[in-house]
């Protein structure tokens, strides 16, 4: 794990998440969103979880991204005048980064390096998903199916 | 200097509260779930990282939950922007401020 890519990971990761906060303009919020996923992939791919990454690209930049796209397409005429910003809520979200990082610092155990591991093959993945998660597998096939009718009935037309 | 586990939880700390930030003082509804979205990624890494640097055991417990975590997150998403659209139909607007229909 090189110190130089972790930065450059970091920087990027950071600074489109915090661009995709604060931009006014919805359509480059979105696209700084992508951004700071593919940061977390990077992230997901240097701590060996190859796999993991290689989902986060395909769901969250080729499917999420999309759908957002689409709906700010679709929500297009909405009033622009959404750019005030809450200050309250940007205390508390400093509060709670504050109180994070304290805990996180406090504690001396997570200063560790990491340890060797074997490496973590698709093959290994999908054993476990086929016996111990079996259940957990069944149970996310049935949330998906009812998510996609959910979907599909709330934005029907209604007159019907 | 490798990176330890501290400097992850730190970056995704710092994630979260970027996501708080966007879902707290936004008003518009689609920045709301793009808020949302982030500080769920900022929890996959948090499984990701304790996973990588934990003691091994023989099932990659991390790894599933954070694939388990991703799927559901995909479903959220799904679903809340059809309800920003369906939202829009009805009101026009996506500003969370105006939607206050159901205020006493």
């Amino acid at each position: 794990m090189s110190p130089a890519a972790f930065i450059v990971i970091a920087i990027l990761t950071l600074a489109g998440a915090f661009a995709a906060a604060s931009l006014s303009k919805l359509i480059h919020a979105a696209l700084c969103l992508v951004v700071a996923f593919v940061g977390i992939a990077a992230f997901f791919f240097l701590l060996g979880a190859e796999f993991v990454g290689l989902v986060q690209v395909f769901v969250y930049v080729g499917a999420v991204a999309v759908l957002i796209v689409f709906t700010i397409l679709l929500t297009r005429r909405a009033d622009e005048n959404t750019a005030g910003f809450n200050w309250g809520g940007v205390a508390i979200a400093l509060a709670v980064f504050a109180g994070l990082l304290w805990a996180i610092l406090q504690t001396p155990e997570l200063s560790v390096a990491a340890p060797p591991i074997e490496a973590l093959t698709v093959k290994r993945i999908g054993e476990a998903l086929m016996t111990d998660y079996v259940w957990p597998l069944q149970c996310v096939g049935l949330l998906l199916t009812v998510a996609l009718v959910g979907g599909l009935i709330l934005v029907m037309d209604e007159k019907r | 200097m490798t990176p330890t586990l501290t400097l992850f939880l730190v970056i995704s700390a710092a994630l979260f509260c970027i996501g708080l930030l966007a879902t707290l003082s936004r008003r518009n509804a689609i920045f709301i779930l793009i808020g949302i979205e982030m500080m769920l990624a900022a929890a996959n890494l948090n499984f990701i990282a304790f996973w990588r640097f934990g003691s091994q055991t023989q099932s990659p417990t991390g790894v599933m939950v954070a694939i388990f975590s991703i799927a559901i997150a995909a479903a959220e998403a799904a679903v809340g922007l059809a309800l920003v659209i369906a939202v829009y139909r009805h009101y026009r607007t996506t500003n969370v401020d105006k939607l206050d229909h159901l205020k006493g």
